[in-house]
């Protein structure tokens, strides 16, 4: 068991199934268990979609003649590497 | 980052409107699977902002919603001819059973709680030991950990007073269901994001193979539902199917083992019968039977015909996503959240609810 703090309210929760929880970390909390660790860096990575799917798209479309097809398949891999590691 | 506000941006959710606009080039129909998104979608007015090409429709993913007829009907039972304590969760109390409902049971004297957690029966229990205490459990992969653990912690106390009535049901069996009845035209999926938290991801990938649709794990907020939208519909746009996560933050791959283990320490697949719908093969969990001091089903061995819904509701076209709530009859006039004639006018997760509380009924009725 272990203290959660939601909204201001904090009331004592099952962490057994989140045995890596640390303090300070935010957990999903359902029916008095938590269930699951926020990703810091997941949640970062969700925020920056767009921006990371514009540059894709923005790559893809750039004219031929300013970049080989090597290059943009290399930096396509950059950027959807920063998408899902 | 304090992983609430921000997926509430108002300025980022336009960005990811626009979005959609621009890559959207057709109409597209597209079911979220979860109760919980539904009501934020209606709530936050999204349905409203997306562009008309895209047709949301609601899904099964309310377990109040598809708790069949005749388990309310024994959980009344046990409630007023059992002398048990009664638990459930708050929203299980006012849908109808054949006869009456458990708020009625409890308003006529039987001892009916509302509780936060299964959990917290087990202490009721514990506090209890001249009473029987039976928990009502429904719900779907979410919540079965929960439950389960509450048996298990029943078990390491030496109780011999508490009990579950499970009602489990499975996601991955109701997306078939959806996609094999002929009415439904389902072109992609908005998957549950908290039950993907404790199943991962595994199950879906054999359904984008069988029924060529993108399913993408999604959040609940209007940015994770916005996104997951945009995800779901750049794979239709480009004629892809394949499973994808919008809600890493919370889901991993292979969702939570210690959490799957509690589950099949205790739980079994079994068929279910879904309210509104017809039994759905290998679609619930049923407690094992070296658990059976803790089923309610077997411990008081009721035996409850089936009863026939209420003709009137149309739950189950409304679960499948076959028609929108504004489309029953009975919507806003004979059925209201106060005095409903269906379980999704009740429920936190029901669609019916969701439109009744948030849109203006007024409007559509």
């Amino acid at each position: 068991m272990g203290k959660v703090e939601m909204g201001g309210i904090v009331k004592h929760i099952n962490l057994q199934l989140v045995p890596d929880a640390k303090e300070e970390d935010y957990v999903l909390v359902h029916v008095g268990v938590a269930i699951s660790i926020v990703d810091e860096e997941e949640a970062h990575r969700t925020l920056e979609f767009l921006t990371q799917m514009n540059e894709l798209d923005e790559l893809y479309n750039s004219p031929v003649e300013e970049l080989t097809k090597e290059e943009i398949k290399l930096q396509a891999d950059i950027i959807i590497k920063k998408m899902h590691s | 980052m304090k992983h609430l506000t921000e997926y509430r941006d108002p300025v980022l959710a336009a960005q990811y409107l626009d979005e959609i606009k621009n890559t959207i080039t057709r109409s597209w129909t597209i079911m979220e699977v979860c109760g919980g998104q539904t009501h934020s979608l209606v709530k936050n007015g999204l349905l409203q902002m997306l562009p008309p090409q895209i047709s949301m429709v609601h899904g099964p993913g309310c377990p109040v919603c598809v708790t069949p007829v005749h388990l309310i009907d024994k959980a009344v039972f046990l409630a007023t001819k059992c002398n048990v304590i009664l638990c459930s969760f708050g929203d299980m109390l006012r849908v109808p059973g054949s006869e009456k409902s458990l708020l009625q049971a409890k308003a006529e004297g039987a001892d009916v709680r509302i509780l936060y957690s299964p959990l917290d029966a087990v202490q009721l229990a514990k506090n209890n030991p001249d009473k029987q205490v039976v928990f009502f459990a429904v719900g779907f992969e979410t919540t079965a950990p929960a439950n389960a653990l509450s048996v298990i912690q029943a078990k390491q106390l030496g109780l011999t007073n508490y009990s579950i009535l499970a009602s489990h049901v499975l996601v991955p069996p109701a997306i078939e269901e959806v996609m094999n009845d002929e009415l439904s035209h389902v072109n992609g999926f908005l998957a549950a994001g908290h039950v993907c938290a404790i199943m991962g991801n595994y199950e879906y990938y054999p359904l984008v193979e069988k029924y060529k649709v993108p399913i993408v794990v999604t959040g609940f907020e209007p940015v994770d539902l916005l996104q997951g939208i945009l995800m779901v519909v750049r794979q239709l746009e480009i004629g892809e199917a394949k499973v994808e996560n919008q809600y890493a933050r919370i889901v991993r791959e292979e969702g939570n083992p210690q959490a799957q283990e509690m589950i099949y320490e205790v739980f079994e697949v079994t068929d279910r019968m879904w309210r509104g719908m017809e039994i759905i093969p290998m679609s619930g969990y049923k407690v094992k039977e070296a658990y059976a001091k803790f089923d309610a089903e077997k411990k008081f061995n009721v035996i409850i015909e089936d009863a026939p819904e209420n003709p009137d509701c149309i739950a189950g076209d409304i679960m499948k996503g076959i028609k929108k709530p504004f489309e029953c009859m009975q919507f806003g006039k004979r059925c209201k959240p106060a005095n409903p004639l269906g379980a999704p006018m009740v429920s936190s997760e029901g669609a019916c609810a969701a439109y009744y509380h948030y849109s203006f009924v007024e409007d559509m009725v």
